[in-house]
């Protein structure tokens, strides 16, 4: 509701992340501009390749060396991609926080999960040992892992799949971060699971006022999760909106075409729509759209081209040549349906 | 539809008190303590039966038995004890060609497209091999046949001669269909077949399969986590708890009403793509207890909200209700039938 009063905390303008060649790089992320705002979680959807997982790491400047980052990321005003290693640690774990996908290669397996979370604490905090420990139960206990006191001297082996993201969640939160980069951290885990853990960070940004960037590729998962969400297509962005807006009026191709190949209010077992081809590969991306081999309404311009990020409403973007053909075009097939 | 079939026609596959049991191995401190061996219970007296030319969807989270029993139906894993009788004729102890003979008729299909494959072997190669060792065909027969079987499944010309690096994920799924479909099977046996692949592929598997089972009157089990694509492909549903069913009926009915409080759970707990719909509290708390420690009574008892004195003590049986089957003593109750 009051979203427009809180502040905007990470300002990302024309983040293009390369790797290999400078003469013939592989663009991962091209020209990508977002806000988040104070206690504001904002989804980043796409497919395998789309360039989300970069975007997360190149805030955080964990794609270099081998990565380049370009453009500007002003955390709190402060642009960070200009920041030596040094200065950059500084920001990372403390202010902005990661969590992964794979609980179990995230955490080191030989270390107790007690001792994980006091190393963050120490590097973090001026706690001293005895405080550490105490913080660490309460972390623990905030992420809801029970008997929290008797947990600290188990290896992470010894926790389900579940248990061992709260274990990453509680790691993250140590140092009271104002950001939370969120990559995937449910695809591992069942429907149930899931969900509790999603329940847990929303209550978190809610009550902690923590900022979160979630990627997922699940629509599912946004539209029950993310305040805002970011579509993204061949490291570019194509659409963005409130969650409602975009789930329930989506106006990019893309995003239409995603929206309508999951099976939702269709008679069972008739043939559901599917975007035809596959993702494109990094290094065959068309100078135009992206988006331009699968689409049905691409034009003669649309290869060469690029669509920039338009405004189509006081919060949405969209960033097509053809928005009036696409609607037309699926708001068709909704006829015939 | 199913309905009329069902009371008519002999089921094609009739599983009865179907156990799975994997021993553990016991470790130098254990053998010395003379503690017994531990017990994996994968599957726990699973009874079913999938009608000829009927889809089943079977779901359940992790750990819950679903993949085992995919794999006990195809022969790759061998019961502890129970039957599984393939049309009227138990196949658990047919030795030889008759064997050979049952295989070729259940065909599994992979969930891992990158390793399900031979990576040395061309298309060619691999689907030569399952035609020749069955005998399906001979001389120029074996090259024609895998022509139409590329047809078939709408791989490109000239993709016989290519190896599985050279396809996206959804073009190798399609392989291992085509490699399913050599054999000319009754009954297809998917063990997550979409799941690794980008929302935007999966329609188009999903719409190939349907066509197939529509135009060879096939048979699938298909096992997935997927609530939303097992709605939309399956005329029946099986829900699966630490290795036993507890509710299965006709698709529409129980993702409209279903029975059991774990079904009830499970579809609660999936998101959901109405932005409007949100919780606060998880769906379900806890997780699924270890298989090497199942539960006295109702399995479910521990996460249940419903549960009662009798739950803990008696294991209720699978038994009609509604419209379908479900295993719990106040299913009536809890499912409002």
């Amino acid at each position: 509701m009051n979203q427009l009063e809180k502040e905007t905390v990470l300002d990302v303008r024309r983040l293009r992340t390369e790797f290999g060649l400078a003469e013939r790089p592989l663009v991962a992320v091209d020209g990508v501009s977002f806000q988040v705002k104070a206690g504001e979680i904002l989804g980043l959807v796409g497919e395998s390749g789309s360039g989300k997982s970069i975007t997360l790491r190149s805030i955080l400047g964990i794609v270099r060396p081998r990565g380049r980052v370009l453009g500007e990321i002003f955390w709190k005003g402060r642009d960070l991609v200009p920041l030596d290693e040094g200065a950059l640690r500084r920001v990372r774990g403390r202010e902005i926080a990661m969590i992964f996908q794979e609980p179990m290669s995230s955490l080191n397996p030989l270390l107790t999960v007690g001792l994980q979370i006091s190393e963050n604490l120490a590097a973090h905090t001026d706690l001293d040992g005895k405080a550490r420990k105490a913080r660490a139960i309460e972390l623990l206990d905030m992420v809801g892992i029970p008997a929290a006191r008797n947990r600290l001297g188990d290896y992470p082996h010894e926790f389900s799949g579940g248990m061992r993201q709260r274990v990453m969640i509680a790691i993250a939160l140590a140092s009271n971060p104002q950001l939370l980069l969120a990559d995937e951290p449910t695809t591992a885990l069942d429907v149930t699971i899931q969900d509790q853990i999603l329940r847990l960070i929303q209550a978190l940004s809610r009550d902690l006022g923590m900022a979160v960037i979630l990627v997922t590729h699940d629509m599912g998962v946004v539209a029950e999760t993310c305040d805002r969400v970011a579509v993204m297509y061949g490291g570019r962005l194509c659409e963005t909106g409130p969650t409602a807006d975009v789930i329930g009026d989506a106006r990019h191709p893309y995003s239409l075409g995603l929206l309508r190949s999951i099976p939702r209010d269709v008679p069972p077992r008739t043939p559901l729509y599917s975007i035809p081809g596959a993702p494109p590969s990094l290094n065959a991306l068309p100078a135009g759209c992206a988006f331009t081999a699968r689409c049905p309404v691409a034009g003669p311009e649309c290869r060469d081209v690029r669509p920039g990020l338009a405004a189509t409403g006081q919060l949405r973007q969209v960033a097509c040549h053809h928005r009036e053909e696409a609607l037309a075009h699926f708001s068709v097939r909704e006829a015939a349906q | 539809m199913i309905e009329s079939v069902q009371q008519t026609a002999t089921p094609l596959l009739s599983i009865r008190d179907l156990f799975m049991r994997f021993e553990k191995r016991r470790s130098l401190s254990d053998t010395l303590a003379g503690r017994p061996r531990q017990v994996v219970s994968a599957l726990n007296g699973v009874n079913l039966d999938v009608m000829p030319a009927e889809t089943l969807g079977i779901v359940g989270e992790s750990g819950c038995g679903k993949s085992t029993l995919a794999r006990c139906i195809a022969g790759l894993n061998w019961p502890t004890s129970g039957d599984i009788r393939f049309e009227g004729e138990s196949v658990i102890d047919l030795k030889g060609a008759r064997r050979r003979g049952y295989n070729k008729r259940v065909q599994m299909m992979f969930q891992d497209p990158y390793t399900s494959l031979n990576p040395r072997m061309t298309v060619r190669d691999t689907l030569r091999e399952a035609i020749t060792v069955h005998r399906m065909r001979e001389g120029a027969g074996i090259d024609r046949r895998v022509d139409e079987l590329l047809d078939l499944v709408r791989l490109p010309d000239g993709a016989a001669d290519k190896y599985p690096h050279e396809f996206s994920g959804g073009q190798r799924q399609r392989i291992g269909i085509a490699r399913a479909l050599s054999l000319e099977p009754t009954c297809l046996v998917a063990d997550e077949l979409v799941s690794a692949l980008d929302v935007s592929v999966q329609a188009q598997v999903v719409n190939l399969l349907l066509e197939l089972q529509d135009n060879l009157g096939l048979t699938v089990l298909f096992v997935a986590h997927d609530l939303r694509l097992v709605r939309h492909v399956s005329h029946r549903v099986a829900v699966i708890y630490l290795g036993a069913i507890v509710e299965v009926g006709p698709s529409e009915a129980l993702f409209s009403k279903p029975m059991h409080p774990y079904s009830q759970a499970l579809l609660a707990a999936a998101p959901s793509l109405d932005p409007t719909a949100r919780r606060r509290a998880p769906a379900l708390s806890g997780e699924l207890p270890s298989p090497l420690d199942i539960p006295p009574g109702c399995p479910f008892h521990i996460r249940c909200p419903h549960a009662a004195e009798l739950c803990r003590r008696a294991k209720p049986a699978l038994r009609p209700v509604g419209n379908g089957m479900a295993a719990c003593h106040f299913a009536e109750a809890i499912g409002g039938a």
